[in-house]
């Protein structure tokens, strides 16, 4: 009678600045620097409307194209340069980040509750329910999402709530399968095979007893989903297909700045630079969260 | 055999039915086209011809069947903005999307299995961590991004390329990088791994106790067992990463293909050559995803037989 899994009741939650100082201590060189860079980026997308010298879509006629600090004809207060209605760069890029990273935020939400949702309803009653819904799962598999953005936004046109859920749409798939899996596997173990003997409720099964269970992999897989969803939304605004002008995603800053790269690269350079960051930052760490939860998998 | 691919064939026909289903419920969502395409100084009249003239009075019901039944005609319905057959239209965009395709895919394999194999064999040395690292970063970044930052340097400030269209051999050179980029950082991952799985492996010992050169060892015994896992990785990731990889760098690029047809398609709500092209793309990673279910039953004996 070793073994018997315990349900490990909400645990008590070390403080996220625990967490994260803890991340710190057993990261190598690369790995801190996408924490840090991580935690940068959060920060300056928040303060945005603090640290822009400028509003972002405040144009300023007799600045146009004016380059970079550093540069012959730069225009003191616009540090990182203006764009082709003088608007400045560092607001529009400050601004563009802190949309960018809320979208991919409320996209990754709202595909984690759905998957999550659904994954549940399918591992806890089974039958027609599951093949329905693992159905839809192979499906949405099986196709390139970008084809079904491509077709949503073309039909519903292109609006911040069609962006949020054209992005909220990507990656169900991959939470409803780990919670169907995971639900699966916990239904056979004693804890809740003894909470059903002692008449609980499905609702009160899956909150008590399995959601506090499947957490850990939920994290990993959203951190992976936000770096994927980050990389659609950017594409779409880049294709011109997302965030409509003159709102400004990091992504519709690179598509829209194009047709001026020969005489005034800055406008592309310093969002695609952005976008950089952020995408390294966020597929390292979500590579790193996936080994230590591998680890803790295996010396399970 | 047969029954194995009976069953993958009937699995992937299903999902089919369900993406044009699908691609044609979504384009009956948002109301008449028409409004769209016809823009405002439109007659009553003209504008109830043009709904006759593509079909749009008819009930949704009957436009399905004619949607449906529009595949064994081969003809697709007419394309709102060309005014021609939507087979047309797409038809003559293939060749151009599978030479990109297929260059990159020839790229991929070229630069990611080598390199990946070098990876997993020098682990323990730079090289191998040098490889890794460059692949790790190179999977970060966009290919929009990549591609945006290539012609910065090669066409506009060297002058060494062109940037739009197919012409020449020097085309390619930048639509192809740009598609296999995140291809190669991936599959240079992936076959490391499989290939550190294999290098594990008791066999591979007893190939060294036999008396094989090591390179025999390498490629017989380990390349030739890890390329069923990189196989499979092939068909399904690939396939996938590479449409929507085509329908960026496609429309960067101006390159004539069903990638840039689809974001102009989506653009303009053509939504004939839309919904068509969705179909034609999804069936192609299908089909590609059925071929790799073959390719593996016929690569691994255990899975052919139905015994794994």
């Amino acid at each position: 009678m070793a073994d018997v899994p315990i349900s490990p009741r909400a645990m008590t939650r070390p403080a996220a600045l625990g967490r994260t100082l803890d991340l710190w201590r057993q990261g190598d060189a690369i790995q801190r620097l996408a924490l840090l860079t991580g935690i940068l980026l959060v920060l300056v997308a928040v303060a945005a409307p603090l640290l822009s010298p400028h509003g972002p879509l405040d144009q300023s006629l007799l600045n146009r194209l004016a380059p970079p600090i550093g540069f012959e004809r730069y225009r003191p207060g616009y540090f990182l340069g203006t764009d082709e209605l003088g608007r400045d760069i560092l607001s529009r890029m400050l601004y563009g980040l802190r949309l960018t990273l809320s979208l991919a935020f409320l996209g990754s939400i709202i595909g984690l509750i759905v998957g999550a949702i659904m994954g549940l309803v399918a591992g806890l009653f089974g039958g027609i329910c599951e093949d329905i819904i693992m159905g839809a799962v192979d499906t949405q598999i099986a196709i390139p999402f970008t084809l079904i953005a491509l077709l949503f936004l073309a039909i519903f046109g292109s609006s911040l709530l069609v962006m949020v859920c054209v992005l909220g749409l990507y990656g169900w798939e991959q939470y409803a399968r780990i919670v169907r899996g995971e639900v699966k596997r916990l239904k056979t173990l004693p804890f809740v095979e003894a909470a059903h003997a002692a008449g609980a409720t499905n609702m009160r099964i899956a909150r008590a007893h399995i959601l506090p269970n499947i957490v850990s992999p939920l994290v990993v897989q959203f951190t992976l989903s936000f770096s994927n969803i980050v990389l659609l939304e950017s594409t779409l605004s880049f294709l011109g297909l997302g965030v409509q002008p003159p709102t400004a995603t990091l992504g519709s800053m690179v598509g829209v700045g194009r047709d001026y790269m020969p005489t005034a690269p800055w406008i592309v350079v310093v969002p695609a630079l952005a976008i950089l960051a952020v995408t390294f930052a966020v597929q390292i760490l979500g590579d790193w969260l996936r080994d230590r939860a591998d680890v803790r998998l295996r010396s399970r | 055999m047969l029954s194995y691919i009976a069953r993958a064939a009937a699995r992937i026909l299903l999902t089919f039915l369900v993406v044009i289903t699908l691609a044609f419920a979504a384009t009956r969502l948002s109301g008449n086209p028409i409004d769209y395409i016809a823009g405002q100084g439109l007659t009553q009249e003209d504008r109830a011809l043009l709904i006759r003239y593509y079909g749009l009075d008819r009930s949704v019901a009957e436009q399905y069947l004619a949607f449906l039944k529009s595949f064994f005609d081969g003809e697709f319905g007419l394309s709102y903005v060309e005014r021609r057959p939507v087979s047309v239209v797409v038809a003559e965009r293939i060749w151009p999307s599978l030479q990109l395709l297929l260059s990159s895919v020839a790229l991929t394999l070229a630069l990611s299995i080598p390199l990946g194999v070098l990876a997993a064999i020098w682990r323990n040395s730079w090289v191998g961590s040098a490889i890794m690292s460059f692949a790790f970063l190179f999977y970060a970044v966009p290919n929009f991004v990549l591609a945006t930052f290539m012609i910065l340097v090669f066409a506009y400030w060297l002058n060494w390329l062109p940037v739009v269209g197919n012409g020449s051999w020097a085309h390619f050179i930048m639509p192809t990088i740009a598609m296999s980029g995140i291809l190669i950082a991936g599959l240079t991952r992936f076959t490391r791994n499989a290939m550190l799985d294999v290098l594990g492996q008791d066999f591979m010992r007893t190939a060294r106790a036999k008396g094989l050169t090591e390179t025999e060892v390498i490629f017989r015994h380990g390349l030739r067992n890890a390329s069923i896992t990189i196989l499979s990785v092939i068909g399904l990731q690939v396939a996938g990463l590479a449409a929507a990889g085509s329908v960026v760098v496609e429309s960067i690029f101006s390159w004539p293909g069903i990638g840039e047809l689809l974001v102009r398609s989506a653009i303009l709500r053509d939504y004939p050559v839309l919904q068509f092209g969705v179909i034609a793309v999804s069936a192609a990673v299908l089909l590609i995803n059925v071929l790799v279910d073959i390719a593996y039953g016929f690569a691994d004996p255990r899975i052919r037989f139905g015994k794994a």
